[in-house]
């Protein structure tokens, strides 16, 4: 007991230190090494503690576990992070759950405790399995990506919500058979939960879910007695929170809103459209851009999930390398919601070699641009749309954005003119210092690198 | 013993959130994948249900979690150090992985 106590208080002090460790870039991958370790610890302890050396199914099972792991999270590209963080946090539900439903069987006369947190765990893991599933369905494009909802969808959800909470309280007193209808019903809900979030909300619904994974676990870790799985379980569950709250945040929307549907698929009446955007409102012509270019002593780019979907990656690197090349001060602006999840568009540009001390957060950069020769944005829309300064009663108003618009020039390389994710259209685009290069930015970006390659 | 349980969770919660909110918006794509990572920590529950269960079906379902939470494990932590093998400073000669 005390034995298991002590070694369980070592192992969640390693996981803490692993996550001190990936405060910072030069050391996170030994955080996270170590936190692998920590875990390895704690497996086989466990294994040790029920006394399954031996137990030839197990070892096969957790072969059969890591060999898949290992082969999906070797062979997963980047730009397909957010569904592997989706299936894992339904994976890692599903596990909660069935762990929560099949531990009861256990005991012969479980306590009413034991009971409730046991429900609990399971609708908590329910709702993640089932909500992480269509989440993932949805950023691989087999569910559409705009919001789908039911007539009378918050109803549903308040219904599905009320008679779950009851069920569990009576399953104190009748276990067993009403754990199946717990079950559906919080797989239901957590089906209507993510039909419901649109595309650009997916961020917020990720991280929602991540929280959703790790709370489950928590509770389970009641439910069994288990000091390390209740631990660990709420340290992913605070950090899924604090995602969920940073990229809230960063969208100005707030939870409820997210989970209830209202993501701004719907342009709103009364928008105040700007003058007919397009290349005869703006006065500078493309061939001017190496004139730019060579004028430019500081240079800022803006990439977006349209940097991702065109896979332009690369063609942004080698410009940035020949703007590195000529002298030029090149730092990289990154928006907490640029991307399908938070964090995504650092990964995608460290993936072809740009280093993390040119990856700058909106905060620190935001001051910057007002000193800044040349803003090169690639495909970003909603994230540098001054319109969220002044375009009340839009789903936008109201979210901070990268302050692009103080730079001297801007240069946009989007696919083409039309509104961002939010349906509200960008006000940039007919200014008289942007320059707006339509197309797929994998041969704009390239054009334009080749064209300043010629000097 | 239920003490000791609720005061670990509490805990590991105050802690965790202090030392998480500190990571950088820059690496929060890995914080995440390690976090699924984390989430797996349910497979020592799944471990005690699979060595006790005695029916089949009770087995089979403890047997496809134990799975499911080492999938987890060790796709969230593989990954996610692939990840962070991306992120080199200026210094270090930047090499490329080819997916």
């Amino acid at each position: 007991m005390a034995v298991t106590i002590i070694i369980s208080a070592v192992l969640i002090a390693g996981f803490l230190a692993g996550l001190r460790l990936m405060q910072n870039p030069a050391t996170a991958r030994n955080g996270n090494r170590l936190s692998a370790l920590c875990m390895a610890l704690a497996i086989l302890f466990t294994i040790n503690e029920l006394g399954i050396w031996n137990s030839v199914s197990t070892w096969i099972l957790i072969v059969i576990g890591s060999v898949a792991g290992i082969l999906l999270g070797q062979k997963v590209m980047m730009i397909q992070m957010p569904q592997l963080v989706a299936l894992l946090n339904g994976f890692g539900g599903a596990a909660s759950a069935i762990v929560a439903a099949t531990s009861l069987s256990l005991t012969a006369n479980p306590g009413a405790l034991v009971v409730l947190t046991a429900a609990l765990a399971l609708a908590v893991g329910s709702i993640t399995f089932f909500g992480s599933a269509i989440a993932a369905l949805k950023l691989q494009g087999t569910v559409s990506q705009k919001t789908v909802s039911l007539k009378g969808h918050r109803y549903w959800l308040g219904a599905l919500l009320a008679a779950g909470l009851l069920l569990i309280i009576l399953s104190i007193f009748y276990p067993g058979p009403l754990f199946y209808v717990i079950a559906v019903l919080f797989s239901i809900y957590g089906v209507l939960m993510t039909l419901r979030v649109g595309g650009a909300d997916m961020p917020i619904i990720i991280s929602f879910l991540n929280s959703l994974s790790g709370i489950a676990a928590a509770i389970c870790g009641l439910a069994v007695y288990n000091i390390l799985l209740a631990g660990a379980g709420a340290l992913v569950g605070v950090a899924g929170m604090i995602l969920t709250q940073l990229m809230c945040k960063a969208m100005n929307r707030n939870l409820q809103a997210v989970l209830s549907g209202f993501s701004g698929a719907t342009p709103v009446p009364g928008t105040p459209q700007p003058e007919e955007p397009g290349p005869q409102a703006q006065s500078l012509k493309e061939e001017q851009i190496p004139d730019l270019v060579r004028e430019a002593q500081k240079v800022i780019f803006v990439p977006g999930y349209g940097m991702a979907v065109s896979q332009a990656q690369q063609q942004v690197k080698d410009l940035i390398d020949v703007l590195e090349s000529r002298g030029k001060t090149v730092k990289i602006a990154i928006h907490p919601v640029a991307g399908r999840m938070p964090g995504h568009m650092n990964v995608l540009l460290a993936e072809v070699g740009v280093p993390y001390e040119m990856l700058y957060d909106m905060d620190t950069i935001n001051p910057e641009f007002a000193e800044t020769d040349l803003v090169i944005v690639v495909g970003a829309c909603d994230v540098i749309n001054p319109a969220a300064n002044s375009a009340e009663g839009t789903p936008i108003y109201g979210m901070p954005i990268l302050e692009v618009e103080k730079a001297r020039h801007i240069l946009i390389f989007n696919l083409d003119a039309r509104p961002g994710y939010s349906c509200v259209e960008n006000s940039l685009y007919s200014k008289q210092n942007v320059l707006t290069v339509w197309g797929d930015a994998k041969e704009t970006v390239a054009r334009v690198t080749a064209s300043l390659g010629e000097e | 013993m239920v003490a000791a349980l609720l005061l670990f969770l509490v805990a590991a919660a105050i802690l965790g959130y202090r030392i998480i909110s500190a990571v950088p918006p820059m690496l929060h794509t890995p914080l995440m994948s390690g976090m699924n990572a984390l989430s797996g920590i349910t497979i020592l529950g799944t471990l005690a249900v699979f060595s006790t269960a005695t029916t089949a079906p009770l087995k089979a379902l403890a047997g496809t979690a134990l799975i499911l939470a080492m999938l987890n494990v060790a796709g969230g932590y593989w990954v996610t150090d692939r990840m962070l093998g991306f992120f080199k400073g200026k210094e270090s000669a930047p090499e490329k992985e080819k997916a």
